[in-house]
């Protein structure tokens, strides 16, 4: 049996790049969301450390595909009196903005955690010997506890990422055209959904050996200078 | 918020409610029964042995629950031998695609956990097991599986409900499970937000619930107070 694509390859082609881009956007919202939750969580405010709370455990409590949908659906109204306000009507968040913001918003809840957990596991003499030094609290960060956090939290954060990149198929469900759509599209007029289906299915086992990869090199890289543990 | 229309359609949400508990109950279930065996075949000594569930678990954690859900419930309408197989008034009900796809995906996740738990069992444990006089059988199902089990709860804990959420997805092939019952209202009242807000508080309310449950059979099974974290 040889494959057939009937001529949907090109197209399958534009909706994996479609998929790597949202892909790609939600990981840096969801990058920064991620840093200010855990921020708020390990800071000594109380207000800030509820805040961050409950932006993490509301999140992962409800299903990714309710926040596509629910994002999707219901800001309209919102920005249509947003639009109104400004003196732009029609103004609307299309199906990618919509993913983007959805799936960035669950990848920020989980990699709050992540981040949490390596800003916790760096050693308080690491902070204490930058205020001895005279480092200004700003500068700390920036210098001695991001740069380390990065190291720590890779490996959590590159599990993170395969779970957004396979989460992204269910922006489909807001018709935006990316590798899942397509197939459904070149379905509807092949009448061949094994084969396109399984096709997408390999594109997106494809998508993670490559995001593996990557991820072994980074962590390689962030990694050097200091020994692996055997595990 | 309108309250009212979410009082008027919380008898309607808790059937979806339902629906969403049937779905991830046989899942998780069926999921670690059939998990078990590869679980426990991913952690044999023999290459050849633990090739196979690889292979198994490789595709179902990377690729997308979505795009299983369509494989089953579309694609293998596809095939001629499967619509007229003995299988076919199964294969034809959303009900069961959607129980049977969580069910092989969840159990990939499950028999992954089961791995771990079962290499994370003290090596001292089984060579005293092997001491004693037991097969390795007997020392499988005596003294490794009982300590996985309690090693590997919390991350099954985790799975239940990664699951839950995951059971989201069977409203893509029309199961009027919690959302694809949110999307139905949502369709008749024009009401994004509210509704889905009831919806995901259901959605917090079972994950919460599960949570505790879970804490009190850890608790249950704990044997002694050094074992486990």
């Amino acid at each position: 049996m040889t494959l057939d694509l009937y001529g949907f390859g090109p197209a399958l082609a534009a909706g994996t790049l479609m998929t790597v881009k949202l892909a790609l956007c939600a990981l840096s919202l969801g990058l920064v969301l991620g840093l200010l939750g855990a921020l708020a969580k390990t800071s000594a405010h109380k207000p800030l450390q509820w805040l961050g709370g409950t932006f993490s455990t509301l999140v992962r409590g409800i299903p990714e595909l309710l926040w596509v949908l629910l994002i999707y659906f219901g800001t309209v109204n919102m920005m249509r009196s947003l639009g109104h306000l400004l003196g732009l009507p029609g103004l609307e968040l299309d199906a990618f903005a919509a993913g983007t913001i959805a799936l960035g918003l669950c990848f920020g809840a989980y990699s709050t955690e992540v981040f949490r957990g390596a800003i916790l596991a760096i050693p308080r003499g690491h902070r204490e010997a930058g205020l001895a030094l005279g480092m200004s609290r700003p500068r700390i960060f920036w210098r001695i506890t991001l740069p380390q956090m990065w190291r720590i939290s890779l490996p959590g954060l590159g599990n993170l990422f395969m779970i957004l990149m396979k989460d992204t198929a269910l922006v489909s469900v807001i018709g935006l055209e990316e590798l899942m759509r397509h197939s459904q599209i070149a379905v509807t007029s092949t009448k061949e959904p094994f084969t396109f289906f399984l096709v997408a299915a390999f594109i997106y086992l494809g998508l993670t050996v490559i995001a593996m990869t990557g991820m072994y090199f980074l962590e390689k890289r962030a990694g050097r200078g200091f020994t692996r543990s055997a595990s | 918020m309108n309250w009212e229309v979410i009082l008027k359609y919380l008898p309607r949400l808790l059937d979806g409610a339902i629906l969403t508990l049937e779905l991830v109950g046989f899942a998780v279930a069926a999921g670690l029964l059939l998990a078990i065996p590869i679980g426990i075949a991913r952690a044999s000594r023999h290459w050849y042995v633990r090739a196979i569930p690889y292979g198994y678990i490789f595709f179902f954690r990377g690729t997308p629950l979505l795009v299983q859900l369509f494989l089953v419930y579309y694609g293998v309408a596809q095939f001629e031998a499967v619509r007229e197989g003995p299988l076919w008034p199964f294969l034809r009900e959303a009900y069961w695609c959607a129980i049977l796809t969580m069910t092989l995906h969840t159990a990939a996740y499950i028999a992954e956990i089961l791995r771990g738990a079962i290499q994370a069992v003290p090596p001292g444990e089984v060579e005293a097991a092997r001491a004693l006089g037991m097969s390795r059988r007997q020392a499988m199902f005596y003294i490794i599986l009982p300590r996985a089990a309690r090693i590997g709860l919390p991350a099954y804990s985790n799975e239940v409900i990664l699951m839950l959420k995951a059971s989201a997805l069977a409203s893509t092939i029309t199961l009027l499970e919690l959302t694809g019952m949110a999307r139905t209202i949502i369709a008749r009242t024009y009401l994004p937000v509210e509704i889905f807000f009831a919806a995901g508080m259901f959605y917090l309310l079972i994950s919460f619930i599960l949570v505790k449950g879970f804490k009190l059979l850890e608790r249950w099974l704990r044997v002694d107070d050094c074992q486990g974290r």
